[in-house]
């Protein structure tokens, strides 16, 4: 491998070791009462942000789900300050006003995670139109799960994207699950199939090798930049935890357990680990853990907003909301 | 002096925000060839990029325009009937009025959603005829409805320059309205500010929309026995409570006109919240739609429905009958 191949690939094994770290340190604060409302873990999925992200630059945009840390965490948002957002400190990237489903950081381009599923695509279309117009183009990736090709503001977004050539790149995170149901009896025809009824270029990517998104990534942006407009990924990817933390108090039963063992037989921390020499491995293992370790103290070490403030930035036009109680 | 239509006010007033800012832009269902009107002669003067036909896609270009406001763009809606706002409601409300407040200020969506020809449009029934701006006020985005050609203009301007999202309700029973004025008058009109019409010491009458004109109407009509002031909010949401406050605490007495179904409507709003402020002299009382009204479709049925000048005279010669 050359040196700029070995650079990118510990850096895509970086990304895809902070997300599982993040998430596993998530977990141990949503069982100690910390972060409260629980999770989304993307754990099993992390090759998919680690590797599309890998293929944008600082100004292009990006939107994630409810899912989102990942996003978030490999568009380059600071971890300590989305920790710090998970806990629900002023010191958050939402100022404790989003959470793990909403965490947003424009300043590195991420225009937000969306908790609605299948909602986010038609906001990062407008973003990326709207940047063209205004003279500073740029690519926004979008990501969605596979639950979100059955929403029909997604199917309208493809539409609307491929008729005026926006510059987006449609991810689908293809876990095999929406909830408890699972893609093949929630999808008729196939998931690439309704991008390509659209005339949207379509591929079918293995999403827990980080260097496959990536390489698909950089053709789906190159066409974009070029002027050729959208792109649409699906990114197969296994979902290795629970739909959602509150899963580990009601138990849940829709996987079996030989079933979860191939679900977590592939997993992207390995695939990309084993590109690496052992100790520069180790190295960036070393590196993640010192990240996290401050990610976590700083968050709960941060202030609580004040209550006085909850409805602050309701409007950017600083009107005051009439008060719950009083006259 | 010329004479000015709502219609060609709402009109004017894109063109000349367009002319303004190079951020704004226009989207929607024929808004080229101006099928409402209100968008008449926009696309042969700024061209395709700011004057955007869409597919039938509510949802999907609602939200690309939320999109396109937090990159940097003033986009404007228009929705061709009423009943869109209830298709893209989710979009409106779940994301663009939320984001300000989910991103701790890091973004803006300074969308317009303007609807010309809200409420009844005579003959067009069922689906094509509600007037949901109560909706929009309940849920805390920025809400108003002109009454008049002049106030077209100045609010329409104060809602693109706004740096939040902005419904703009024009009743379809207001479109026709014309007005002498003088066309280097028109300016914008700050949101949150009522207009008081006509004034009167015996009681206050507020009227949304079109109703202003019925209001006053009616006020003349009765102006040998009572004494009726006309206030027309403008803004339902931010709705201009001390202005109405100070009204009704001169008269005493409080009726309201509004062209929502009765139920957690804006007149019950108004009346419990005047009713919190100011000791009143007699019971208020309120013209609205029925609970839950569908428009049917016959004419007579189409205007049984709606609130009509005669059961507002009736309320206001109720009100005043009870003195202190």
């Amino acid at each position: 491998m050359t040196a700029s191949t070995v650079d990118i690939a510990v850096s895509l094994y970086r990304t895809v070791r902070l997300i599982r770290r993040f998430e596993e340190r998530a977990l141990e604060l949503v069982r100690s009462g910390d972060i409260v409302g629980g999770i989304h873990p993307c754990i099993g999925q992390e090759a998919v942000p680690a590797g599309v992200c890998a293929a944008l630059g600082q100004d292009d945009l990006v939107t994630g789900t409810h899912r989102g840390h990942g996003h978030v965490l490999a568009k380059g948002a600071d971890p300590a300050r989305m920790m710090a957002e998970l806990t629900g400190r002023v010191t958050g990237l939402n100022k404790g006003r989003g959470g793990s489903m909403h965490a947003a950081d424009f300043g590195v381009g991420v225009l937000g995670a969306n908790a609605i599923v299948g909602a986010a695509g038609a906001i990062a279309t407008g973003a990326a139109w709207a940047r063209q117009r205004l003279g500073t183009p740029v690519v926004a990736a979008t990501f969605f799960g596979d639950g979100a090709v059955n929403e029909g503001m997604l199917l309208e977004t493809f539409n609307l994207a491929a008729l005026w050539r926006v510059p987006v790149v449609f991810v689908c995170e293809n876990n095999g699950w929406a909830t408890t149901m699972r893609v093949d009896d929630a999808v008729a025809g196939s998931i690439t199939g309704r991008a390509e009824a659209f005339g949207i270029p379509a591929s079918t990517v293995d999403g827990q090798d980080a260097a496959a998104v990536l390489a698909a990534t950089r053709e789906a942006v190159a066409r974009a930049r070029a002027g050729g407009g959208p792109s649409f990924l699906e990114c197969r990817t296994q979902r290795f935890e629970a739909h959602h933390t509150f899963e580990h108090a009601v138990r849940l039963r829709y996987r079996t357990d030989e079933e979860l063992a191939l679900i977590r037989a592939r997993d992207p921390l390995d695939i990309q680990g084993a590109r690496l020499d052992a100790a520069v491995r180790a190295d960036v293992d070393s590196e993640i853990e010192d990240v996290l370790g401050h990610a976590v103290e700083f968050a709960l070490a941060s202030e609580f907003p004040d209550p006085l403030t909850a409805l602050d930035h309701l409007y950017a036009s600083g009107l005051r909301p009439r008060p719950g109680s009083g006259v | 002096m010329p004479k000015l239509s709502y219609q060609k006010a709402l009109n004017r007033a894109l063109a000349d925000a367009m002319t303004a800012d190079e951020t704004v832009f226009v989207l929607g269902e024929d808004v080229r060839v101006a099928a409402s009107n209100v968008t008449a002669g926009l696309h042969k003067r700024f061209g395709d990029d700011r004057v955007l036909d869409t597919p039938l896609s509510e949802q999907g270009f609602t939200s690309f325009a939320t999109g396109a406001a937090i990159a940097g763009m003033r986009p404007v809606i228009e929705f061709q009937i009423p009943a869109l706002l209830f298709l893209s409601f989710e979009q409106i409300t779940n994301h663009a009025h939320k984001f300000s407040l989910m991103t701790g200020g890091q973004c803006t969506v300074p969308v317009t959603y303007v609807v010309p020809g809200s409420g009844s449009r005579t003959g067009w029934a069922g689906q094509h005829s509600d007037h949901p701006y109560s909706l929009f006020a309940h849920v805390g985005v920025k809400t108003v409805v002109p009454a008049t050609p002049a106030d077209a203009y100045g609010l329409l301007r104060s809602a693109i320059a706004d740096p939040d999202p902005v419904v703009v309700f024009a009743p379809s029973a207001a479109l026709g309205v014309r007005e002498d004025l003088d066309f280097g008058t028109l300016a914008p009109v700050s949101l949150g500010s009522g207009r008081i019409h006509r004034h009167g010491t015996d009681v206050t009458v507020v009227a949304v929309g079109h109703h202003v004109h019925d209001a006053v109407a009616v006020a003349d009509d009765l102006a040998d026995s009572v004494s009726v002031e006309v206030f027309d909010p403008r803004t339902l949401y931010p709705f201009d409570w001390d202005g109405l406050t100070e009204s009704v605490s001169r008269t005493g007495r409080l009726v309201v006109i509004d062209d929502s179904n009765r139920m957690c409507g804006l007149a019950g709003e108004v009346i419990a919240t005047i009713s919190e402020r100011v000791r009143l002299a007699a019971p208020p009382a309120r013209v609205t739609r029925p609970d839950g009204a569908v428009l049917p479709f016959s004419l007579e049925l189409d205007r049984s429905v709606q609130p009509s000048r005669a059961q507002l005279a009736d309320a206001v010669a109720i009100a005043v009958k009870e003195r202190p």
